[in-house]
């Protein structure tokens, strides 16, 4: 008989530890399916992150390397340098890629590591409680913005990807989202396309992908989606912010 | 092999580090440590190897968490105020338990402090590297040759105990040129595999790198899996030099260049008259108290010499155990205390002699 549903060979059994709707859930298994599809999970070394995923270690079922906070980058680099052949990605939230690690992920994405990042981007701090993160929208009401988020007082939404879409070292760069299912199959493939380059071994790609959080930001989780469709959306537009091989 | 090359503490450092069969190198420059980068930017190529300046001690060390983590020997190098910021790699590498080499040629501080050779980073190498129940082993030379001998040895001690390693020296080791005899080379190709390594799951389950450990029993059960590697590297690893203490009076305990600066002062002291013994530590911890422990039972005094306000001075006078009285003298902040200088404090603690 063929099986047309199931879990992917790259999870492992653990239930997930995510709250009730939140799309880490989603992001894990697409990852998975990705690793599954290209037939690389023997081959694969992923680098979790400190945050709500930092337990991902314990979900992805290739060989993982716990890091520090926002360093994932950096580890990853080890991993790459010592096993050019192997597959290495980093999964990592906002307050990792965006905030601690900035200089990691710049410097990373600049060097053109030959590294797949997957960054999922909710516009909060998850794991500790919903502080503000550097991702998080204006007016957006927080454990530590509590009367909305102050252009004045802490500046505006990072744009983490337009950012790092200039380097030159960057090959792929797309942001998608997980808020329906048209865009978890566009999400697909882009994770698809940025674990091809690596194999392909053309260098830094990285899809961020736009993801809720309905815990911290105080909805349910269709509440939530709409949110993100509604509120994030319009300043994380999603779309290939570059594409070396489309001539960008 | 066998031929004896004037070279560099820093650039010997590195050039003994290929010989461990280290191929990779992950660092950021800062005085006195910059030849050791140098030197490997073009020789870990030449023996296919990976050098790559990171930008900043904080990546270089969680680049070093990544390399050691995948299987290899690696190494990174700093001074003083680098070392605090590799802080967090090496807190990470000894949770996660893996072996990886850090070299500290010191210099003065606190905070930027100067560029001048300096003992003040003792507590920080020992004791305070950073958040959590951990220790490194350190390693301390006191010449180039020795500086080569134990960078060799530091990555054996690495893979046996899966514990980061320190070598402790100064910017005078780093900075003077002696002669040096390479006479190991290893080839990273003959190592024993590491099972536990992340190279990608074939044929087995996988490998998970990590320090988190959620539940305290956990946790607690893992540093007492920690302590226990310390415990057996007290029993088995502890090294020292030591030096006339069959009739010494007084005893000088000092590492590294302080030592050798201490050695010149007890012939001075001893073609007048006075009876003085030196135990120099070569790992500082594993401490050597034992040695420090049965002395004390027949010399009148020990005397410390560091460059700093006294730091190791605490574990000599662990070890003395208020048997007999431990005297100190430092010169700090990039300061070197002179063998006359040191001879003076020999006199006050031994008396007049004629």
């Amino acid at each position: 008989m063929k099986e047309v549903a199931g879990k992917p060979a790259a999870l492992t059994d653990k239930p997930f530890h995510y709250c009730p709707g939140c799309t880490h859930g989603i992001i894990h298994r697409l990852t998975a399916e990705v690793i599954d599809e290209l037939g690389i999970r023997e081959e694969t070394i992923g680098i979790a992150p400190v945050g709500c995923s930092v337990l991902a270690y314990e979900y992805f079922d290739c060989d993982m390397h716990e890091a520090s906070h926002g360093r994932a980058p950096a580890v990853a680099t080890g991993v790459k340098r010592v096993h050019p052949d192997k597959v290495v990605f980093t999964y990592q939230g906002d307050g990792d890629l965006a905030s601690i690690g900035t200089a990691e992920i710049v410097h990373a994405a600049n060097r053109g590591e030959n590294i797949t990042t997957i960054f999922v981007n909710n516009a909060i701090y998850g794991m500790t409680g919903g502080q503000m993160a550097p991702t998080t929208l204006i007016d957006q009401k927080t454990k530590t913005s509590p009367a909305g988020r102050s252009r004045e007082l802490t500046g505006s939404p990072l744009k983490i990807s337009e950012m790092l879409s200039v380097l030159d070292g960057v090959t792929y760069l797309e942001r998608v989202s997980v808020h329906d299912t048209k865009h978890i199959i566009k999400a697909k493939k882009a994770i698809k396309k940025a674990f091809e380059i690596q194999l392909a071994g053309k260098g830094f790609a990285m899809v961020e992908v736009l993801s809720t959080c309905p815990t911290n930001w105080g909805m349910t989780p269709i509440e939530a989606m709409k949110w993100l469709e509604e509120n994030m959306i319009p300043i994380y537009k999603p779309g290939v912010l570059k594409d070396i091989e489309d001539g960008e | 092999m066998g031929e004896k090359v004037l070279m560099k503490g820093n650039e010997a450092i590195a050039e003994a580090a290929v010989k461990a069969g280290c191929r990779y190198f992950f660092g950021y420059p800062i005085t006195p440590q910059n030849e050791i980068p140098a030197y490997l930017s073009w020789r870990l190529p030449e023996v296919g190897g990976v050098f790559l300046q990171a930008e900043s001690e904080v990546a270089a060390s969680n680049m070093v968490y990544g390399a050691a983590g995948a299987g290899a020997r690696v190494l990174t190098s700093s001074s003083s105020p680098g070392i605090s910021l590799k802080a967090e790699g090496i807190s990470y590498i000894a949770g996660a338990e893996l072996p990886a080499v850090i070299v500290n040629m010191m210099r003065g501080g606190p905070g930027l402090g100067g560029i001048q050779p300096a003992q003040s980073d003792y507590f920080q190498a020992t004791k305070g590297m950073a958040h959590g129940d951990f220790h490194l082993l350190v390693l301390a030379p006191s010449s180039v040759q020795e500086a080569v001998d134990l960078t060799i040895d530091a990555f054996a001690l690495a893979d046996k105990y899966r514990n980061p390693v320190m070598l402790l020296a100064d910017g005078m080791i780093g900075q003077m040129m002696e002669p040096v005899e390479f006479t190991r080379e290893i080839d990273p190709e003959t190592l024993p595999d590491k099972p536990w390594a992340t190279n990608g799951a074939k044929g087995r389950e996988k490998n998970i790198i990590n320090s988190l450990a959620l539940d305290p029993a956990e946790l607690e059960k893992h540093n007492l899996k920690l302590k226990a590697k310390y415990d057996q590297m007290k029993e088995e690893e502890v090294r020292f030099a030591s030096k006339g203490l069959d009739d010494a009076e007084t005893v000088i305990v000092a590492y590294g260049t302080a030592a050798r600066i201490a050695a010149s002062a007890i012939e001075l002291a001893r073609q007048v008259g006075y009876k003085v013994g030196l135990i120099r530590p070569i790992t500082l911890f594993p401490f050597p108290e034992e040695i420090i422990n049965q002395t004390a039972d027949k010399v009148a005094n020990f005397l410390t010499i560091e460059m700093s306000t006294g730091q190791m001075i605490e574990d000599v006078r662990l070890a003395v155990n208020g048997k007999k009285p431990v005297h100190f003298y430092g010169r700090t902040g990039g300061m070197i205390p002179s063998p006359e200088e040191i001879f003076e404090q020999i006199k006050i603690i031994g008396g007049a002699k004629e």
